[in-house]
Order: C-alpha cells, then structure tokens, then sequence
C-alpha cells in the first residue's frame, strides 16, 4: 500500500514537475504545480502527518496558488519568449540541475543502510492523535516562533498592501 | 495490518524524490525568463524541501521536523504575498513581466 502510494503519487509529482519546467506559459506551470502540491499532500499522509497534509491542499494549493493565478489573469502574462540570456540559462541550467541531482541521490543512496525505512501512517498516529502531537509541540515549546509568525504574517499583510497600492 | 516487505518503502526513496523536485527547481528558476514562473519554481523547491523534513520526521517519530514544514508553509505564504506585490508595482512601471528586460541595477 505504501509502495503503491509512493509510486503513484511520486510519479505525478514528478511529471507535474517536469510539465512545469516544459511549459510555456505560466497559468500551464502554475497548474502543473498545484498537481505536484496535492500530490505532496497525498505523500505527507501517507508518512503520518495528517495535519501537514489538510494544510497542504488548504495553503498551499488553495491560498497561495490562487493567489498565483489571480496575478497572471490580472496582468495578461502571454507566452514567454526565447532570448539570448535564456540560451546561455539553458547551457547552464540543465547541467547544474543535473550535478546539484546526482550530488543529493549519491549521498541518500550512500547512507542508505543508516537510513530505515517507513510504513503506511508510521508510529506517529498509531499512539496519539497526529494532530494533537503537533499542537501540543506548538503550543507549549514553540510557543514563541508560532507568535513570531503571526507578527510576520501581518508584517507581509502590510507589506502587500503598500506595495500594490496605486501611487497617488 | 501486518508490514510486509512489500509494505515498506525506503526513506532514501523519498530523498530521492525530494532531490529531483528540487533539481527540477533549481531548472526552472534559471531557464525561466518569467518573472511569475520563476516565482512558482521557489514554490516548487521548498515543497520539495518540506518533503525531506517530513520523511525525517518520519524516519525518527518525532513531530518536531513536522512543526518545522508548518513555519516553512508560514513562511511561504508571507513571501507570495509581498513577492506577487513587488511583481504587480514592477509590471506598472515597466510593463513587462520578462526578467531580462528588468535592469535597472545594471548600469
């Protein structure tokens, strides 16, 4: 079950991922992205965090993605267009990407053996309530960062706001 | 339920999966002229980011890798917001969304 998981939905990750590096205009990667993040959604619940995953779909391709969206629609993006600098980008994208790839899967596929391996829901939901392991973490010992964050969010709120006003 | 082998999945292969939406990112970034494309690949860089910290939490039974992947969601949000912002004032200055086009710090 958890192999089948992990294939189906790594796979249409990863071939979000690629439509999104392919395509050329941006509501088609942005598109390609909200399939990657339900995917990763489906991911994260199958490795026990159900919390994780509910704020997945709800944040990250329910907020943030519309949010995407709005913006191309509001500014009429059109396709992109080949120039000299996207050239020499992908001279030296492809191969960097590549290395920056082989580096990271050298070294997980090295330490393998000191890395286990995992099943479907894991020990973190058999004991307790996911979510009420995470709340208790937040609201005892990260008490602090998760207050920080509120300020943060309504720093970026008035951030925004500031910044996409009409000059007057 | 009884893990079988069949059952169990390495957490390498979730690295593994994890490196090659981050490569994928790191591609998109620089071959993209878009500014709002290149904005969605950083998306796509710290989902697969997040992707690590939850296998290790995984991997370790403890929570506190999964509370990091919250902050980092936190943290995401505050930057589309003011990120989309800066777009939408560059887009009314210079009219143009491609990122070569946009030199002003270039003398």
């Amino acid at each position: 079950m958890q192999l089948a998981l992990f294939i189906i939905f790594g796979g249409l990750a990863l071939v979000g991922a690629l439509n999104l590096l392919f395509q050329r205009h941006p509501i088609h990667s942005a598109l390609s992205l909200v399939v990657v993040m339900m995917s990763l959604a489906v991911l994260y619940w199958s490795l026990g965090a159900e919390f994780l995953a509910a704020a997945q779909v709800i944040v990250y391709s329910g907020a943030i993605m519309v949010l995407f969206v709005f913006v191309i629609m509001l500014l009429n993006a059109g396709k992109e267009e080949r120039t000299r600098g996207s050239r020499a980008a992908y001279a030296v994208g492809f191969p960097g990407a590549a290395a920056i790839f082989c580096l990271l899967s050298f070294v997980f596929l090295s330490e393998r053996g000191a890395l286990m391996t995992s099943n479907i829901g894991g020990d973190l939901s058999n004991a307790v309530d996911n979510i009420a392991q995470v709340s208790a973490m937040l609201f005892t010992r990260q008490l602090l960062p998760f207050e920080v964050t509120s300020v943060l969010i309504l720093v970026a709120i008035l951030g925004a706001v500031v910044l996409a006003r009409k000059e007057q | 339920m009884v893990p079988t082998t069949y059952n169990l999945v390495p957490t390498a292969y979730y690295l593994i999966l994890a490196a090659m939406l981050f490569s994928i990112g790191i591609a998109a970034f620089l071959i993209k002229r878009n500014v709002i494309t290149i904005f969605i690949s950083i998306e796509l860089m710290l989902n697969a980011v997040n992707l690590t910290f939850v296998a290790f939490a995984h991997m370790w039974h403890q929570v506190s890798g999964q509370i990091f992947v919250f902050f980092v969601m936190v943290v995401a949000a505050a930057e589309a917001a003011v990120g989309l912002a800066i777009i939408l004032s560059i887009f009314r200055t210079r009219e143009t969304l491609n990122v070569d086009e946009i030199d002003l710090m270039k003398s």
